[in-house]
């Protein structure tokens, strides 16, 4: 790393200084070389998770999940719905721990809220004008305010793509600590870069270290919405960066892949990039999440494999 | 490891692999006892059980295989490519079906992790024969004049590291230009040239075009000693290359050598760092370093040495030490008692002259042969095992100053097999690369193969080219139709 900083503090302060300081220390990180990166996380793609690992793993990515519904056809009842699964996830088994959270629009925060009341299921919302985020600063932070006022535990914001993509970094910076200090201490704030706009690994790299010095609590890939989402490659760079974060500042963030994660299988590979990538501290639902819909159900149904021997089929975890 | 997320073993099945308690040499189409009907026993290097016993081969035997050979070059030769070509597909597409048999015995033979038969040695292998294949009927086209010639009988002696690549890197060239082959296996890992005698014969191959004589460096010594042999191949060590080429000089043989190496790893401070990380564990830790071209010397630039190693010794405190057969393995056994004590000592000798040694917390086996991964750092050029190839999973890490320094560091070695240069600026990737004296030059990546890529040594690493175009060289008399007979 470029930086050889005393403390969190001072490493802080002396990149997000200027425009020019904070441009050299991004534009300082070491470079990503795309064919490594995929071949690692391809590599780590081939761990052969069995038994009792799976189970652990299984039941590690349910506790793991914040089941998202993000459509303009969302409707209370809809979101009441999602919130029962998440809270108890499957029906016939107790043992199926709940979900992190649920993720919803604004506006749907406070019966989403009610839906989850009494659980360890915290409310996360997606705001500052998602996914495009293409809406004045003041617009955002009122998006911000108004979910959190709500009772959102968690804020999920999109970065500016295109200011970032037009090496304003310092706008991208001040709107993350804006966005940050309108969460307040009320809510934990997850940054998503949408990694698909933006596009090479260099960048995400970038955008990880810009989100972190911010002050993100999570770094989150992408908002589902675009055509290329959460991929091991992109997750695996990122979990990089938040190691490399902590050894720096003592600082730790977390990580968020969504969309795109739809099979247990899928999860599990994810789960061994952060086992051997960040290592162990990050395999809590504190520290690493997926944002997804679907992979809740496949989750399920291996679940009921492993403790039945049989596969139930789709009939037996609720379509919601 | 981490111990919240304890991975469960995940044991590949053994017996998808079928051993028999015995095997013969194999000449002229049938299994056969070795003249003076002498065997030895091949053991799995991970728990030292003795997996089978082999017809042990000897000069009589040698004689026999050659002679086969021989009789089969005549017509094999007269095939047209395009026949010949049909054999080698038939023989890549077996060797793809039967690839998880194959990569299971290779691993319990060879100690090797399974994820590594599975996911390389055992996709090269076919590559190789489909590549071969391919060139079969295209020969005239190839650059070496209009219709050039085989040499006629082929000896061909292999190393015991990647078994079945080393296999396919002489058979597939050697069949495609229409030779005929004796090859001798390692004495530690014959079972896999075995299983591909049986290939040969599933394949319909014609009698006596294929010849496999397991046995010692007797036999390997008769081999490449025959009067008849027309071509001498032989992958391994420095000393017996030599040799080789001793008894070689002054016979009408051609001759291709592919020996030892201390590759150079050399890491810029403008490296993609973690790809590099993982570029360096590839280069020293894959195969438990038992590669020729193995990248055992890294050069780091000074001024990211404390950052680069920091990085390196939290990544190799994950690798997997353990049963090959876990598909979670990454680093397996060493192939047998005699190559460990050669790593032992070299280990102590470096200790001993003051480098200082680092390996992360791992637990060995009580049975096999085990080497934990191993870093020294404070070495200097003067360092033995700055010099010498170890063949081990050990690295040795050096820095320099100048892009200037690093090439004169990495050419200063009597070898030039292979050399990795990891920086993101393209100019200098070109401009060192230019001045490297090796072989096989890697940017950004390492230890990478491909059957069109053509490997091989510069100075004590030998000569000749295997792989690509150039690999058909080694088997071809340019347009000569009176050949070697």
């Amino acid at each position: 790393m470029p930086t050889n900083a005393p403390s969190a503090a001072h490493a802080l302060t002396d990149v997000t200084a200027s425009d020019r300081t904070l441009r050299r220390f991004l534009h300082g990180l070491p470079g990503v070389d795309a064919v490594g990166l995929e071949a690692r996380a391809a590599s780590l793609g081939t761990r052969s998770i069995k038994t009792t690992a799976k189970a652990y793993a299984i039941d590690l990515a349910i506790s793991m999940v914040d089941l998202t519904t993000l459509e303009g056809a969302d409707t209370p009842g809809k979101v009441r719905a999602l919130g029962a699964k998440a809270v108890r996830p499957d029906p016939t088994d107790r043992t199926a721990p709940p979900t992190a959270a649920v993720c919803v629009y604004p506006d749907m925060v406070p019966v989403a809220k009610e839906a989850v009341a009494g659980s360890t299921v915290k409310v996360a919302s997606v705001a500052t004008a998602f996914p495009a985020g293409r809406a004045p600063l003041s617009v955002k932070l009122a998006d911000v305010r108004e979910a959190v006022a709500a009772g959102a535990d968690e804020i999920d914001m999109v970065i500016d793509r295109g200011a970032f993509l037009a090496g304003d970094y310092s706008k991208v910076y001040d709107e993350i600590t804006a966005v940050k200090e309108a969460c307040g201490t009320a809510a934990r704030l997850k940054v998503i870069f949408e990694t698909g706009e933006l596009s090479t690994y260099d960048n995400i790299r970038r955008a990880s270290w810009l989100g972190m010095l911010a002050g993100a609590d999570f770094i989150k890939t992408s908002t589902g919405k675009v055509a290329v989402n959460a991929t091991p490659a992109n997750t695996l760079l990122m979990l990089e960066a938040v190691r490399d974060f902590r050894a720096q500042t003592g600082v730790q963030v977390g990580v968020k892949p969504a969309g795109g994660i739809r099979t247990s299988k899928d999860a599990i590979k994810f789960l061994v990039l952060v086992n051997e990538t960040a290592g162990e501290d990050w395999l809590d639902n504190h520290w690493f999440r997926f944002g997804a819909s679907s992979l809740l159900n496949d989750l399920l149904m291996q679940r009921q494999k492993l403790a039945t021997g049989r596969y139930s089929g789709p009939d037996y975890v609720t379509v919601d | 490891m981490a111990s919240v997320f304890e991975y469960a073993p995940a044991p590949e099945s053994r017996s998808i692999a079928d051993i028999a308690p015995s095997y013969g040499l194999f000449i002229d189409g049938e299994f056969t006892e070795a003249a003076d009907g002498k065997v030895f026993k091949t053991v799995s290097p991970s728990t030292e059980e003795v997996l089978s016993e082999i017809a042990q081969a000897g000069e009589a035997d040698v004689d026999r295989a050659v002679k086969a050979a021989r009789r089969a070059f005549e017509k094999w030769s007269a095939l047209p490519g395009a026949e010949r070509a049909k054999y080698l597909f038939r023989i890549a597409r077996i060797i793809q079906e039967r690839s998880r048999e194959l990569a299971v015995l290779e691993t319990l033979d060879n100690g090797k992790p399974i994820r590594e038969t599975r996911d390389a040695d055992l996709p090269l292998v076919a590559a190789h024969f489909f590549y071969y294949a391919g060139w079969a009927d295209k020969l005239d086209h190839a650059g070496f004049g209009a219709d050039p010639r085989p040499l006629g009988v082929a000896g061909q002696v292999i190393p015991w590291n990647f078994p079945l690549l080393m296999l396919a890197w002489k058979i597939a060239p050697a069949l495609a230009t229409g030779n005929t082959v004796v090859l001798k296996p390692a004495e530690t890992t014959p079972l896999s040239a075995l299983f591909f005698a049986d290939i040969c014969r599933q394949a319909g191959l014609p009698k006596g075009v294929v010849n496999i004589l397991p046995g010692y460096g007797d036999a390997g010594a008769a081999l490449v000693a025959h009067p008849d042999v027309n071509k001498v191949a032989f992958t391994g060590s420095t000393a017996v290359g030599k040799q080789i080429a001793r008894t070689v000089a002054g016979t009408r043989k051609k001759l291709t050598l592919e020996l030892g190496g201390k590759g150079a790893n050399i890491v810029f401070d403008d490296a993609p760092i973690d790809q590099a990380v993982e570029g360096i564990v590839n280069g020293i830790f894959f195969n438990q370093g038992q590669v020729c071209c193995a990248g055992s010397r890294l050069l780091v630039q000074e001024s990211i040495e404390d950052e680069l190693l920091d990085s390196l010794k939290r990544r190799l405190s994950t690798l997997r030490l353990g049963d090959p057969m876990d598909k979670n393995t990454d680093i397996g056994a060493i192939n047998s008692a005699e190559q460990l004590s050669r790593i032992t000592a070299l280990v102590e000798r470096g200790e001993a002259e003051g480098a200082e040694r680092w390996s992360p917390a791992c637990e060995l086996p009580e049975s096999g042969y085990w080497f934990a991964p191993t870093l020294f750092t404070n070495v200097t050029q003067a360092h033995t095992i700055a010099r010498d190839e170890i063949f081990g999973p050990v690295l040795s890490v050096l820095t320099f100053r100048t892009p200037d320094e690093a090439v004169a560091k990495a050419n200063n070695t009597p070898y030039g097999l292979s050399a990795g240069i990891w920086t993101e600026k393209g100019s200098r990737i070109l401009a060192v690369a230019n001045k490297l004296r090796a072989g096989v030059i890697w940017s950004n990546t390492f230890n990478k193969f491909d059957p069109t890529s053509p490997f091989g040594g510069y100075k004590e690493s030998g000569f000749g080219r295997e792989g690509g175009r150039h690999g058909l060289e080694a088997y071809l008399a340019p347009s000569s139709p009176e050949g070697e007979r």
